[in-house]
This record gives C-alpha cells, structure tokens and sequence, in this order.
C-alpha cells in the first residue's frame, strides 16, 4: 500500500482471527491491530481528526500551541500530528505513567507538564482545565469532549469493522476517554441489528482513586450510556493474565489494556456458546506491549507482574 | 454466606478502615440499607433521590449495575460487590 504521507496511512489495519482463543468454530475471537498505526495505537485516530477539525474549524492556525491532558497514547498521536504540521504541544500527564510513555512524548517533541499520581487522569483533565484558563492562546483540543474523537471511529474504525466482519455480533473495547465505544458502537449499531457494544474498564489500585471526595469524579462528555450494552470493570490482574495469555496462544504481543478487552470478549463469548448462540466478537489491540516492558507485565510471575503494576496507568 | 462488598478509600472513614465489608439482602438498595445500618452515613454517600450517585460506579462481580437493573439489581449470597469512583481514563 502507497500513502503521500504518514498521516494519510492512519487506521485500515488489519483485523486478524484468534483461532487458539476462540472457544468454537461458531464463537470467534476477532483482534484489530491498532499498534499498526503510525505510533503505534489506536490513538492516531482521534488525534488526526481531533487536529483536522480544528484546523477546519478555524481553531488552530499556523505557530498555535496544542495542549492536552493525556495518560500518553493520545499525547503522543498528537505530537506526531504535531510535528509534522508545524505546532508547540504540551502534554499534562500523570506521574504513574510508563517511562517509556514519557521518552515517546519527548521524542515527537512535545513538553511534558506531571500532574500527581493520586487522583489519575482526573488530576491531568483539572491542571489542564487550569493552564487552558490561564493561556487563552493555547488550544486545547479535550479528546474527553471532542465529537471529533468519536467520529474518528464512526468514519474510520466502525466502517472497516463492518467491511471486514459482516457477521460481527459484539464489539469489546477500554472505556477511557469512550470515543472508541462511542464512535464505533453508534456505528455498528445503526448496521448490525441486536449488536452487542461492551466497555472493559480499566480497575486500578486504590491510589487512582484517591479522590479528595466522590463528587470531584470525572465521566467524559462523550460518554452516553445508551451506546453501551454492557460494561466491565476488570482489575490489573485480569488484564495482565489475558494480555499474557494472547502472546502465549496466538503471539500477539499487545499492551495491558488489550488484555482487559480480551477479558471481557471471552466473558461475552462463554455467555455465547452457554446460550448456543453463534458469535463473531472484535476488540482493537489498542497499542503493542513495547512501552510497557519496564512495567514488569512481561516477566516473572503474574503476582510479581501485578504488585509492580500497582499504582500506575495502565490504559 | 454474605455479600461481600469492596468500598473505595475515600468512604472508609465510614467503615473503620476496612477496604471490604459483609452485608444482605435480595437487592442493591436492600444491601446498602443494610450497610447504612451498621455504618450510618454509607447510602447517602451512594445513592440520592434520582438513584446512584453521578459520580459512583457499583460493579456487581465485575458488571456495571447500571447495565443490570440499577439499585433493583438482585444480588445474592457469594457475589461481590464493588464500589468505585468515576475516574478518568485516556
């Protein structure tokens, strides 16, 4: 395949079997190969159309500075975008990241600003609601509010599904900003009669959720319950023996949130063949495992694998 | 055989410390009425007027039970219960 660019190679990646996973000839397992994309994930996406819409808008100009509160996959998708189009960007991520998050950030050029590791993202979305106000010339595109983000997946993901898989009766993927659930399960469900969307969220240890009160929690604009049929909180240990278990059997060497997806994909699928039910379930492999290896995900036992993990974001 | 129910670290000033405690009933709204007799102050935390609060998530063995029957969810002896705050992910 021939692109004028890297940017115009974004999504159409490949949607690949899972035949070792899939309990039966009638309940498959189906992984899109997100990590295929320029940076590596999923995120390329809803950076690009985040960036094109606001350049189409009006909203971002030449010599504008972008800035964007990011756990690192969006951060880094839209440094590269960044690079390539002439702008500043400033990231505010949390400091219980992966190291290798912030080497990627650094290398595409962008200036990372730490928000503290207590309180998770939700820390990140408020110092940069914080510096937005503060910088009025900066633009800040908010990947947690932007439609832009969502219609990456309604224009681009939902549709090669669907091209791909015909017969798709489930589509699994993290919630985090939602755009992903949101944009392809709007899609797929104006398609695909009785299609099921289900979130596999990410449970992390009690750190994250060291909120100073429950009502400074933080559900994305983006997020509307209705597109959602179900949703899985699935813990650290859950994701990293799954995220282990898909290299083991079908040699997909996938990041930890992949692992949650396929959590609750072979849930959907035991419920399946439980009911005699045929089922075709997809869920993207939202980035590879390369930025997590000094994480520990990868060796040792699973118990040592999930104390290392303690504490920090994996999705 | 009870319900086991795992409460978040921002609402143990209400249960002495404890990360988890045990409770019964035949539903959600049963359970936490249960709780908030041993530990005044725990459904008012959880739920108000229109329901669960906004910015609380209650998993039953892992599922949202927003997606199951809300407060009227059923729940028996063995099952889990989590309660956790909205977070933001991405």
């Amino acid at each position: 395949m021939r692109y004028d660019s890297l940017l115009d190679s974004v999504g159409r990646t490949p949607l690949v079997g899972l035949p070792r996973l899939s309990p039966s000839p009638e309940v498959r397992l189906w992984a899109k190969l997100e990590d295929r994309n320029p940076t590596g994930s999923i995120k390329d996406r809803p950076a690009l159309w985040m960036v094109n819409k606001a350049e189409k808008d009006g909203v971002l100009t030449p010599g504008c500075t972008i800035l964007e509160p990011t756990s690192g996959n969006t951060g880094i998708s839209l440094a590269m975008a960044a690079k390539l189009k002439g702008y500043r960007i400033i990231c505010v991520m949390p400091e219980n990241t992966s190291e290798e998050r912030r080497q990627l950030l650094r290398m595409w050029g962008a200036e990372i600003i730490p928000s503290p590791a207590a309180g998770g993202s939700n820390e990140a979305v408020r110092v940069a609601k914080g510096l937005a106000a503060e910088n009025p010339d900066w633009v800040m595109l908010y990947q947690y509010g932007n439609e832009a983000n969502a219609l990456a997946h309604y224009e681009s993901t939902g549709p090669e599904l669907l091209e791909d898989l015909p017969t798709i009766t489930h589509f699994v993927a993290g919630l985090g900003t939602t755009g992903t659930l949101m944009g392809t399960g709007r899609f797929l469900r104006e398609h695909v009669p009785g299609v099921k969307i289900v979130a596999a969220e990410p449970r992390y240890g009690d750190l994250v959720y060291g909120l100073r009160n429950i009502d400074e929690g933080f559900v994305p604009e983006l997020y509307d319950a209705s597109v959602l049929t179900t949703r899985f909180s699935v813990t650290s240990g859950d994701a990293l023996r799954r995220t282990r278990q898909l290299l083991e059997q079908e040699g997909i060497f996938a990041g930890i949130s992949t692992g949650a997806s396929l959590h609750a994909a072979l849930g959907m699928a035991a419920k399946a063949v439980k009911a005699s039910e045929r089922a075709d379930i997809a869920f993207p492999v939202a980035d590879g495992g390369w930025k997590y290896l000094s994480t520990g995900a990868y060796h040792g036992t699973l118990d040592e694998a999930e104390s290392a993990l303690e504490g920090q974001l994996w999705a | 055989m009870a319900i086991e129910v795992r409460i978040p670290t921002i609402l143990r000033n209400l249960t002495d410390g404890a990360k988890s405690v045990e409770g019964k009933g035949g539903t959600l709204d049963e359970l936490f009425g249960d709780l908030d007799a041993r530990h005044p102050g725990l459904r008012g935390r959880l739920v108000d007027e229109k329901g669960l609060r906004r910015f609380v998530n209650v998993y039953l063995n892992d599922e949202d039970v927003r997606f199951l029957g809300g407060l009227d969810t059923q729940v028996s002896d063995g099952d889990t219960v989590t309660v956790l705050p909205a977070v933001a992910g991405g």
